[in-house]
């Protein structure tokens, strides 16, 4: 007997033929599949670019962004050591003492809290001091004068030739600063920078005790020199003298970092618009091969293996998927163009955009990758359908294959995974994200099943027509309820969490204008000035709220082991930054609001005891590794102190005050070299612009921190920040908008058929309207409503246990996204339908068959 | 003269709920090379559940189907698509034309499944022979009925079958439209020298042909030849 040759003559050109013959005629629909992954993938495309855009400009600009080649820093004067080590490297080339301090405008009666940099010599060497008059730059240091933040010039309406008073030295303003290598845009939002000649800090009387002072060296280093190697055969010994070496390319490694975890975040939001797109896919796939398995029947009946049906569709989906990846990449080059524009300000180097070939390749190929990976689950369906359905049998179809549904599903949580790691190179983080991911779309699917079920269970047969039958929309045979409530719900519940983020933030940072709690923060008091201080306060009818006494000090043994001898130890775990720190302490007598007793028992009065018993807190006995019982040896100011860890204290950094690492009990540093730190509240702007006058005339060495400028300022950056991640949130939303759209549209056929039969037996326009306008009604609320509860409870949990603050919720989700949202779907389900009701019932039907 | 379709002892039932529908049971018959053949019964007799047996569209509980020389009980599905790709046309009630694809490229498709690269040359010529010469290009949702059944009959005859399998070919047309249909489906089957196998209730169409196979409840109840 004859057998059948194994394989069918038809070439891989005849599925690509076919692909695209059937394709072409379903333009409409495989347009929308792209159209769901094209803003995930533009999103992702343009924030991977602009990453490596911004690290790679950080990268070329190194230098300027330190002004020299390598710098020597330490927060005391240079030893001898240190001197001797600058003298081999041939000198330094260029010197800087700065400090945070109040300087005042005697013209304007003004005061800023600011950052003074006394420089000596032709720093910076690469980059430039940026400034108005331009030739104030070169001229500041032999005219005597000082170049103020350009920003400040601006608010305190400051002109060249006006003086600033620093200390106690008064200078002619040169000209207006706007940029200076090295500097932070957001710290130069606290503390402004003040740039004057080297030889006037000493003049101004503020290098006292107490005072924080920074001391830079900065060199030009021969085009040869090997930086990591000199870095290696110095560093230590510099480390020993408590001073640092910072090389040009290490600063910026460390500042690329730095944005690249802002990138990393950012690009994780992009990923979940991508993810709502495929989506998206999955479901209009599923209804697109249900409405395709005749034609596979009939393909197989005409002699079509079951790989070639396979194949036709897939190449169809892959081409959509590349395609949408090219269109979504070009995208985000187009995007990435946006990106210096909404971080103006938060940006440390002028971002030249360049093309990224390997952010170009990753868009393109997440495009037919995630497309594929989607799409394959619905796609295995027509390897199963029977050639029989191509007669009138109406043979049950064979059920899906579990493994596959299983492999495929695994397989999509592997590539999520797998992608979030490379994303945020952690293990921990890609695992939670995938975690809260699967939790997310569980419940939110979980509800929608229950949401069905409950209907079916519950149906309220009283009810009208009208709302009955639309209602029973949301559970009959292809019905799109599971999809829409989860395009809605996702995109709902990344815009409410935004706002409840936000929310959560600036609660944290938030002061009320509660009584007794202090909004200005007065530092570097001498001891002998309190008294006069608290005069002043008083003086203005306001309270002195705290009056904490500051002592500086450094460990020098931690367990009976000398800290220099722990540098040297590679296997010491303690963290290097325990070592390294000048700890500032304090004393008192008892807990205070922001602290907990965890472990140990607290010690209010030392009294003749050889160990003095301190408190620590848990953070630092976790660096340090630190128990109870463990001894520490402090250095103050060269008086060697021993202590015990007497008690951890778990300490709430968050709370705008002042709080500590090591904590004295009474009777032990009392007479040690010390300042002030006294705090008070002022009720308003005026009187903390006077009060701030009068301090700084009489007390020049003080430094005036008001809390609620710098509330506003962390308030500005965050919504600064907030609205970047609106922008990335933004495409979640019109990728769900899509989803949506393509959702309506794929049920569109099937809703117009129940309708023309509706018209037919006699049901009006306005009815038919009612019905489809009611069914997007139920699931835009349920949709919108179960996100934004949804986020609400995860943001309640983050308050609870990783911010431990009371959270009360912005009520905008509620009342603009809760009814946004639904009318949004409403609006999306009424116009896609309209059809329906203009024309004649026939020519409906005749025109959607067609 | 050769046996091209062979059917023995053929059995097959459904699950319908908690019971066993048996739709077909004990068939047995065979149909002659060029012979053109009937399948006549009412309602529920379970014709189109032989027709699709006959055709390797379905697996038989029990019982043997040769099809051109072809025991389909041990082909995989993949082969059994391959076999009904070389040797077998098919004509469907209501045409089953894929709407995707123009006609001429709906006549094309067997041909390119064995990747014939004059397809097309072959697919024009049946459209021509059918009057459907200058709607090559139209889309079965622009074709009447009666142009959409002329292009399914061109199909079917494409891959040059030697077995041609009609499940009522006028079910869906009008008693004209369907008379010009089956004289066109007989002229063809003359012409291209192939055998026929009729589906149909219409005792009138299966006079037409040279063998009645009547089915009631399953089994044969008649198997005569006619004076053709």
């Amino acid at each position: 007997m004859n057998q059948p040759k194994k394989f069918s003559g038809a070439t891989t050109v005849w599925l690509f033929k076919m692909a695209w013959r059937d394709g072409k005629a379903s333009f409409n629909k495989l347009g929308l599949f792209m159209a769901s992954i094209v803003l995930g993938i533009a999103a992702v495309v343009s924030i991977q670019s602009f990453s490596e855009n911004l690290k790679s400009n950080i990268a070329v600009q190194s230098k300027s962004l330190m002004g020299s080649d390598f710098k020597i820093d330490s927060n005391k004067a240079p030893n001898e050591v240190v001197m001797t080590i600058m003298d081999s490297l041939g000198g330094y080339n260029a010197r800087e003492i700065n400090f945070p301090s109040m300087a005042a405008f005697p013209n304007k009666e003004g005061t800023k809290f600011v950052q003074v940099r006394g420089i000596e010599g032709g720093f910076p060497f690469y980059g430039e001091l940026e400034t108005e008059p331009v030739n104030a730059a070169k001229t500041y240091q032999s005219n005597q004068s000082a170049l103020v933040d350009a920003t400040v010039m601006l608010q305190l309406n400051l002109k060249v030739g006006d003086s600033i008073k620093i200390g106690a030295i008064s200078l002619p303003i040169a000209g207006a600063l706007k940029s200076v290598p090295g500097s932070n845009a957001v710290f130069s939002t606290v503390a402004p920078p003040v740039v004057i000649p080297f030889e006037f800090i000493e003049a101004s009387g503020l290098v006292q005790t107490g005072s924080r002072l920074d001391y830079e060296f900065y060199f030009v280093a021969d085009p040869n020199t090997d930086l990591a190697a000199l870095n290696k055969s110095i560093g230590k010994r510099l480390d020993a003298e408590e001073a640092d070496l910072d090389i040009h390319t290490s600063t910026s490694q460390r500042l690329g970092r730095r944005y690249d975890n802002f990138g990393r975040f950012l690009n994780l939001v992009a990923f979940i618009a991508l993810l709502l797109g495929c989506v998206g896919i999955a479901s209009a796939i599923h209804i697109y091969i249900k409405e395709k398995l005749r034609s596979v029947a009939l393909l197989k009946c005409l002699g079509a293996t079951k790989r070639q049906t396979f194949l036709i569709y897939l190449i169809q989906i892959a081409v959509v998927g590349f395609l949408g990846g090219i269109i979504g990449s070009i995208l985000g080059i187009i995007l990435q163009q946006l990106f210096p524009v909404l971080l103006e300000g938060l940006l440390p180097v002028d971002v030249e955009i360049t093309l990224v070939p390997n952010a170009i390749f990753m868009g393109v190929l997440l495009g037919l990758f995630m497309s594929v990976l989607f799409a394959l689950y619905p796609l295995i369906g027509t390897l199963y359908i029977s050639p029989l359905q191509a007669l009138r049998i109406e043979e049950k179809s064979n059920p899906q294959s579990l493994k596959a549904g299983i492999f495929v599903l695994m397989g999509i949580f592997a590539f999520i995974f797998l992608f979030s790691y490379w994303l945020l190179k952690d293990l921990r983080y890609a695992l939670a994200f995938v975690v809260g991911l699967v939790i997310t779309f569980s419940i939110l699917a979980g509800i929608a099943h229950v949401f069905m079920k409950a209907i079916k269970r519950f149906f309220p047969y009283s009810w009208g027509f009208i709302p009955r039958t639309s209602l029973l929309n949301l559970y009959r045979p292809q019905n799109q309820t599971l999809i829409l409530v989860l395009a809605i719900g996702v995109g709902s519940f990344l815009i409410s969490t935004l706002y409840f983020s936000k929310d959560l933030l600036l609660v944290q940072a938030n002061m009320e204008a509660q009584e007794n709690t202090a909004n200005i923060i007065l530092l570097d008091v001498q001891t002998g000035q309190q008294e006069d201080v608290a005069k002043t306060i008083k003086a203005n009818n306001h309270q002195v709220i705290d009056n904490i006494p500051i002592v500086t000090m450094r460990m020098h043994s931690i367990g009976g082991k000398l800290v220099n001898a722990i540098k040297e130890d590679s296997t010491s775990t303690i963290n290097r930054w325990v070592l390294n720190h000048e700890f500032r302490t304090t004393y008192r007598d008892k807990l205070i609001d922001s602290e907990t007793l965890e472990q140990g028992e607290f010690t209010s009065k030392a009294d003749g005891l050889d160990a003095i018993p301190i408190s620590v807190s848990d953070n630092l006995s976790r660096d340090a590794k630190l128990e109870i019982g463990d001894e520490i040896v402090f250095n103050v100011q060269g008086v060697l102190i021993k202590t015990v860890v007497g008690s951890i204290r778990t300490v709430d950094w968050s709370r705008m005050q002042l709080n500590f690492t090591v904590l004295f009990p009474t009777g032990v540093l009392e007479s040690a070299p010390q300042f002030r730190v006294l705090t008070t509240q002022v009720p308003d702007e005026r009187a903390s612009a006077t009060l701030q006058q009068q301090l700084v005339s009489q007390f020049p060495n003080i430094s005036v921190l008001d809390l609620r400028q710098i509330l506003s300022v962390i308030e500005n950056l965050l919504n600064k920040i907030g609205w970047i991640i609106n922008f990335m949130a933004f495409f979640s939303i019109l990728t769900g908008i899509i989803v949506l759209l393509g959702a309506v549209r794929t049920s569109k056929h099937q809703r117009i058929k129940e309708s023309v039969l509706m018209r037919t037996i006699g049901a009006k326009s306005r009815q038919i309207l009612k019905m489809i306008a009611l069914e997007y009604i139920y699931l835009g609320i349920l949709g919108s409503l179960t996100g934004i509860i949804l986020s609400l409870v995860s943001s309640q949990l983050l308050a609870l246990w990783i911010f431990e603050t009371p959270f009360s919720p912005s009520v905008i989700p509620f009342v603009v996204l809760f009814p946004g949202i639904t009318i949004l779907v409403l609006v999306i389900g009424l116009t896609n339908n309209l059809s329906v009701i203009k024309k004649p019932p026939l020519q409906v039907l005749r025109r959607e068959t067609n | 003269m050769t046996k091209i379709l062979n059917v023995e002892n053929l059995e097959k039932s459904y699950d319908s709920g908690s019971k066993k529908l048996t739709i077909l049971k004990d068939i047995n018959f065979s149909v002659e090379a060029k012979e053109t053949f009937a399948i006549v019964g009412p309602s529920g007799s379970g014709k189109t559940t032989l027709l699709g047996l006959c055709a390797g569209l379905d697996q038989p509980d029990s019982g043997v189907v040769e099809l051109c020389g072809v025991q389909l009980n041990g082909l995989t599905e993949d082969e059994r698509a391959l076999l009904r790709n070389k040797k077998v046309g098919f004509i469907f009630q209501d045409f089953q034309l894929l709407p995707t694809l123009t006609a001429l490229e709906n006549v094309a498709v067997p041909l390119e499944l064995q990747g014939d690269k004059h397809a097309s040359k072959r697919a024009l010529e049946l459209l021509e022979k059918v009057g459907l010469k200058d709607r090559t290009h139209h889309y079965p949702s622009q074709l009447s009925g009666g142009e959409q059944q002329r292009v399914a009959l061109a199909r079917a005859f494409s891959n040059r079958p030697e077995i041609l399998i009609a499940d009522e070919p006028t079910g869906n047309l009008d008693a004209d439209t369907g008379e010009k249909v089956v004289k066109l489906l007989f002229d063809l089957n003359k012409e291209e020298g192939t055998t026929l196998v009729i589906v149909t209730h219409d005792i009138e169409l299966a006079q037409k042909t040279g063998h009645i196979l009547k089915l009631k409840g399953g089994q044969i109840i008649e198997n005569t030849k006619t004076a053709l």
